[in-house]
C-alpha cells in the first residue's frame, strides 16, 4: 500500500514538473504511456525488449558460470588464489567502458565481443562474492561429509552448493542489475538493435518521450524478473532457515 | 575372520601406532601435539580416552577417522568390519535438510524397521520432519548420534558427545546411549573429560598426558569388582598421580 503510494506520488510530481517544464524536456506522463502502448502494439517495443534481454542473459550466464568456478576455487585453494587475484584485481577496477571499446576495437562491432565485454565486466564480481562464500565453508561439514562417505557428487550438491547458495543469490542480485546497465552501453556504441540502441537514437533526435518510455519499459521488465524469478530462488534457497517457533 | 578348524582368531579392530603429530605453529616452527602414541582396540571394546583439556583429543580422533593424513605413523583397522562412523564435538548436521533427511544422506545401512526403533530410543521420532534450525542442542546432539547408529558401525568415535549439555539431559542421554551399546555390541572409542561417562560407558579408560600428549596409563575398569563410584575414584587418584587434573 505505502509502495503504490509513494510511486503515485512519484508519477504526481513527474506529471507537475512536465507542465512547467513544457512537453520538449519532460513529457506527461500521459505521452509516455500512449507511445509505451503505441510501441507495444507495432511490436516494436517488445522486439528492440528480447533482444536486449537476450543479450543480457547470455552475457549473465557465462558471467555467473565463470565467476563462480573461478571464485570457488580460489576460495578453496590458497596457492591458486594467490596466482589469480591480482588478475580479478585488475578486471574489477577495469572501468567498464574500457572493457566495452577495446573489445570492439579488437573483436570488430560484432555480438560475440559486445557480450564478452559485458561477461567480462561481471566476471570478477561474481569470483569474488563466490570467492568469500567458498572461504566461510564449514569444515566440520567438510569432515562429517569425508567421514561418511559421501560421494564427490552428493558433497557438491548436499554439502558445498547450500552453503554457497546465498552468495549465488547475492552475485545474481548485484550481477543483473550490472549487466544490464552495461549491456545498453554496448547497444549504444556499437550494435544496431536493442534498448540501448533506441535510446541512442532517440538522443540524437532529443525524442525525450521513446527515452523515457523505452526506459521505464526496461524497468519494469527488470522488476518483474527480480520478483518472479530472483525472489523466489532466494526464497527457496532459504527455506530452511526456519523461525523458531 | 575364521581359521579351518574352527578356531576363532581376532585382530584388533582398530591398531593405532602414532609416532608424532604436529601443527604448523606461527613463524616457520612446528608444535608437537602428539607423541608416541600407541595402543590397540579389540573388536566389541569400548574404550574412553580421557586427557587435559586442548592435549590433542580431537586431533586423535581426526587422524583415526582418516580426515588428517599428516602425520608420522600408522592407524589401521583390520578388524573393524563394517563402516567408521564418528559424532564430531559439534553436531555437524546439514542444516537444509530434515533430520530424516540428514541421516538418509549417509546411506543407513539399517533397514526402516531398526531405524524406526532407533528414532523411538534416542526421542526423536516426533523430530523427524524438522530442521536443525528447530532443535535444541540436546536433540541436535541426539540426531548426531542416531547418524552414526544408522550406518551400523564397525568402529564408532565419539567426540565429547555431551558436552555443553545441562546435567540432566547429559544423564538422560548416558543412558540411552549405554544401553544401545550394550545392545550392539559396536566397537567404540570416545573421548570424555567426564569421568563418570567413561566408567558409565566403557570398559578400558586411556589416560593422556599433558602436550605434547602420549598415553599415560592404560587402565582397565573392574566392572565386576568395583562399584562405579569406586572406579572414579581409582581414575582420579591416577589422573592426580600423574600430575594434571581434567
Ligand atoms: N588445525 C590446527 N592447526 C594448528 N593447531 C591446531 C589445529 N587443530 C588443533 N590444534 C592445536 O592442537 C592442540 C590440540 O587440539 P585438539 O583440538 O586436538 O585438543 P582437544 O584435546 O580435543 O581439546 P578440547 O578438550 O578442547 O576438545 C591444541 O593446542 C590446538 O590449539
Ligand atoms: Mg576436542
Amino acid at each position: 500500500m505505502l509502495r503504490l503510494g509513494s510511486l503515485a506520488a512519484l508519477v504526481a510530481i513527474w506529471a507537475i514538473g512536465a507542465h512547467f517544464a513544457g512537453p520538449q524536456m519532460l513529457p506527461s506522463p500521459l505521452v509516455v504511456g500512449r507511445l509505451m502502448l503505441h510501441d507495444t502494439l507495432t511490436g516494436e517495443l517488445p522486439r528492440q525488449m528480447l533482444i536486449t534481454l537476450f543479450r543480457v542473459a547470455v552475457a549473465f550466464s557465462i558471467a555467473m558460470v565463470l565467476g563462480s568456478a573461478l571464485g570457488i576455487a580460489m576460495g578453496r585453494h590458497a596457492a591458486f588464489d594467490r596466482v589469480a587475484d591480482p588478475w580479478v584485481v585488475v578486471l574489477l577496477n577495469l572501468p567498464a567502458l574500457v572493457i566495452i571499446v577495446l573489445a570492439y576495437i579488437w573483436a570488430g562491432l560484432t555480438e560475440t565481443a559486445a557480450i564478452s565485454a559485458v561477461a567480462l565486466n561481471k566476471l570478477p564480481n561474481a569470483a569474488v562474492t563466490l570467492r568469500e562464500g567458498a572461504r566461510a565453508l564449514d569444515r566440520s561439514l567438510d569432515d562429517m561429509a569425508a567421514v561418511f562417505d559421501l560421494s564427490p557428487w552428493e558433497r557438491q550438491r548436499h554439502v558445498v552448493l547450500p552453503q554457497l547458495a546465498p552468495y549465488f543469490a547475492a552475485a545474481t542480485r548485484s550481477g543483473l542489475s550490472l549487466v544490464w546497465k552495461i549491456v545498453l552501453v554496448v547497444e549504444l556504441l556499437g550494435r544496431p538493435n536493442g534498448i540501448g540502441f533506441e535510446l541512442g537514437t532517440a538522443f540524437q533526435l532529443f525524442d525525450v518521450a521513446r527515452i523515457l518510455a523505452y526506459g521505464l519499459a526496461f524497468v519494469a521488465v527488470m522488476l518483474v524478473i527480480e520478483s518472479f524469478i530472483v525472489r523466489p530462488f532466494e526464497a527457496h534457497a532459504a527455506r530452511w532457515r526456519v523461525p523458531r517457533d | 575372520m575364521r581359521r579351518a578348524g574352527g578356531c576363532r582368531v581376532t585382530e584388533p579392530a582398530l591398531n593405532v601406532a602414532i609416532a608424532a603429530k604436529s601443527y604448523a605453529a606461527p613463524g616457520k616452527s612446528q608444535r608437537l601435539v602428539l607423541r608416541d602414541l600407541r595402543f590397540t582396540v579389540q573388536p566389541g571394546e569400548r574404550v574412553a580416552v580421557v586427557g587435559p583439556s586442548g592435549c590433542g583429543k580431537t586431533t586423535l580422533m581426526r587422524l583415526i577417522a582418516g580426515l588428517d593424513r599428516t602425520f608420522e605413523g600408522r592407524v589401521t583397522r583390520p578388524g573393524a568390519g563394517g563402516r567408521l562412523a564418528m559424532v564430531f564435538q559439534e553436531p555437524a548436521l546439514l542444516p537444509w535438510r530434515t533430520v530424516e533427511d540428514n541421516i538418509a544422506l549417509v546411506h543407513p545401512a539399517l533397514d526402516a524397521g531398526a531405524l524406526g526403533r532407533l528414532y523411538d530410543a534416542l526421542g526423536l521420532a516426533g523430530h523427524r520432519r524438522q530442521f536443525p534450525g528447530q532443535l535444541s542442542l540436546g536433540l541436535a546432539r541426539r540426531v548426531a548420534l542416531m547418524r552414526a547408529f544408522a550406518v551400523n558401525p564397525g568402529l564408532l568415535l565419539l567426540d565429547e558427545p555431551f558436552v555443553s549439555l545441562d546435567e540432566a539431559m547429559a544423564t538422560r542421554l548416558r543412558a540411552e546411549l549405554a544401553g544401545i551399546l550394550a545392545a550392539g555390541g559396536v566397537t567404540t572409542l570416545l573421548v570424555t573429560h567426564d569421568l563418570d561417562e567413561a566408567v558409565e560407558l566403557c570398559s578400558r579408560v586411556l589416560l593422556l598426558s599433558g602436550q605434547p600428549a602420549t598415553l599415560a596409563e592404560d587402565v582397565a575398569l573392574q566392572h565386576g569388582a568395583m562399584s562405579r563410584a569406586g572406579l572414579r575414584e581409582d581414575l582420579i587418584r591416577r589422573i592426580a598421580r600423574l600430575g594434571h587434573a581434567t
